[in-house]
């Protein structure tokens, strides 16, 4: 009974004496494998030459500032409780006056923490913050780690450097829709 | 004068020593590359240009390792294994003649100084006594490192070896048989023109002895010695640092030995196409002389280079024999098929005579 339409028929003919012979069949081995031997090769060479990534990949986090360079997380803890390997935390605090050139609203985050073993990358905490503050970057994969002592990212390492902010790079860089629609809602002022 | 040939010939050997021992380390690099393009890959090419210096890199490596001697191994074979792969295999390429003959008259030596170790009369008996020593090689090794696997690959070692030599030496008598002599470089000087290299005389005699040179150095399809894949490296699975290197070491020598062997038997050796119209536009005397026999070394040695690649492009091409398809084609094929050889050999000397 036919099973499937790829099954065949094992036959079990003796060989012709060609076939014995080995030498065909070893010439013809011969020429598959010089061909591949002048083909190109697939290699990347990975330190000098680096695969494109998708726009829509989720890598390394980055909490972003906003258009002067205020950081735009107000600790909301929206991130944490979204998060589905409870990999965020962070500690409010209250912006002193003064402050206003460093935080864009009365509250922010002192401390703020992701613990890079436990993040699974599936992007949950970009999609929950309502202050478009965390992103996970489409151009930056999470290093290795040589200590437990690196696994555990800060703000130091979290934050976005003022430099990039007006680059083009970084506005291309982890921008979604949500991300653009907010920004224009906020540039013409009707939020 | 005698103590200018001495040294003439002193510095011959010793440049086919270290030409041998040169090729054979850049087969380790060559054989990674072959194997990475029929691959599709790139291979080495971090250390160095194009990783050139990844063989010293090897072998700095190699000599960094622990040197481990197993409790319950025999010390002293342990030791004498590699040491005999070794030898032999470095002894071998003393008779091939890498050349024809250098005029040295200008600094006074009379006689022609051939590029060849030593011309001795019996140069292809020599080979076939080393090689089958180099199987001592191979089998002290595995039997005393006391270890189930190690002790499989040197019997298969042996008996593949045995088997193979038969052939081996039964499809090199046709040639003798035609040349009437068993020097190597005689064989050579016999097929001084394109059409009359042995290839085109005896076609069979070719396979069959490029099929044993494969099994004599234990090269897929014939590497059941030390398959990986079912024997953990066979004969050598317990040798480690300098030892293993040795082993490693041998075998590409052999390799380059088996390369010499057949162009010098089968492709004339260091004769080409042409030679003799060179010959005829070249300066006369001890200058054109040494410049055709400069030219002929590069002709042996890129037919040499060449059959290198062979061994590896078969090598990344079919897969290896099971024991028992190994003895079958041995014995039941390539013997009985060099003693038809032979015979028709010889019936056709006897009709060209008379």
């Amino acid at each position: 009974m036919q099973l499937t339409s790829r099954s065949k028929r094992v036959s079990n003919k003796k060989l012709s004496l060609g076939e014995r012979l080995y030498l065909p069949a070893i010439v013809g081995g011969l020429g598959i494998t010089i061909k591949h031997f002048f083909k190109k090769k697939a290699t990347i060479q990975y330190p000098e030459e680096q695969r494109p990534m998708s726009s829509v990949y989720r890598g390394l986090h980055v909490l972003k500032r906003d258009e002067v360079g205020r950081e735009r997380c107000t600790a909301c803890g929206l991130c944490a409780v979204a998060c589905p390997a409870e990999a965020i935390s962070m500690i409010a605090a209250e912006r002193q006056p003064g402050e206003e050139h460093l935080y864009r609203e009365e509250k922010y985050a002192a401390v703020y923490e992701i613990n890079m073993l436990r993040c699974i990358f599936c992007g949950l905490c970009e999609e929950a913050c309502p202050k478009s503050a965390i992103y996970l970057q489409s151009d930056k994969l999470a290093p290795s780690f040589f200590s437990r002592a690196d696994v555990i990212y800060g703000k130091d390492r979290l934050v976005q450097s003022m430099e990039t902010i007006t680059s083009a790079k970084s506005l291309k860089s982890g921008l979604t829709t949500s991300d653009r629609y907010v920004d224009k809602v906020w540039k013409d002022g009707k939020y | 004068m005698e103590v200018y040939f001495f040294i003439a010939k002193a510095v011959i050997i010793l440049l086919i020593f270290g030409v041998t021992l040169l090729i054979a380390t850049y087969s380790t690099y060559a054989e990674r590359k072959v194997a990475a393009f029929i691959q599709d890959r790139l291979g080495p090419n971090r250390a160095g240009p194009w990783g050139l210096l990844q063989p010293i890199a090897d072998a700095g490596k190699m000599f960094f390792k622990e040197d481990f001697i197993p409790a319950n191994a025999s010390k002293w074979l342990f030791i004498a294994g590699p040491s005999i792969a070794m030898l032999t295999a470095c002894m071998t390429s003393a008779v091939v003649p890498f050349g024809g003959s250098l005029d040295l008259s200008f600094l006074g030596i009379e006689e022609l100084v051939p590029i060849q170790g030593i011309d001795i009369n019996i140069g292809i008996l020599f080979v076939f006594g080393l090689v089958s020593l180099g199987v001592y090689g191979v089998m002290i090794g595995g039997w005393a490192s006391n270890n189930k696997f190690s002790l499989l690959g040197a019997i298969r070692a042996a008996s593949q070896n045995i088997s193979y030599e038969l052939a081996m030496s039964l499809s090199i008598i046709a040639i003798i048989m035609m040349t009437g002599s068993l020097s190597i470089s005689q064989i050579v000087a016999d097929q001084d023109s394109f059409y009359k290299w042995n290839v085109w005389r005896q076609p069979i005699g070719f396979i069959i002895f490029i099929t044993c040179a494969f099994a004599e150095c234990n090269r897929t399809p014939f590497d059941l010695p030390e398959c990986e894949t079912e024997l953990i490296g066979g004969y050598h699975t317990e040798y480690s640092s300098m030892k293993l290197g040795f082993y490693l070491f041998a075998e590409y020598i052999n390799m380059f030995v088996s390369s010499a062997v057949i162009s010098a038997l089968y492709f004339g050796g260091y004769h080409f196409p042409g030679e003799s119209l060179l010959a005829g536009v070249l300066p006369e005397g001890a200058l054109g002389h040494n410049l055709l026999t400069l030219i002929g070394v590069g002709v042996f040695f890129s037919k040499i280079l060449f059959f290198i690649f062979f061994f590896m492009w078969v090598r990344w091409t079919i897969a290896r024999f099971r024991y028992d398809q190994l003895m079958n084609l041995g014995w039941k094929s390539l013997i009985p098929l060099s003693i038809a050889n032979i015979l028709v050999t010889g019936v056709v000397i006897l009709l060209l005579n008379n």
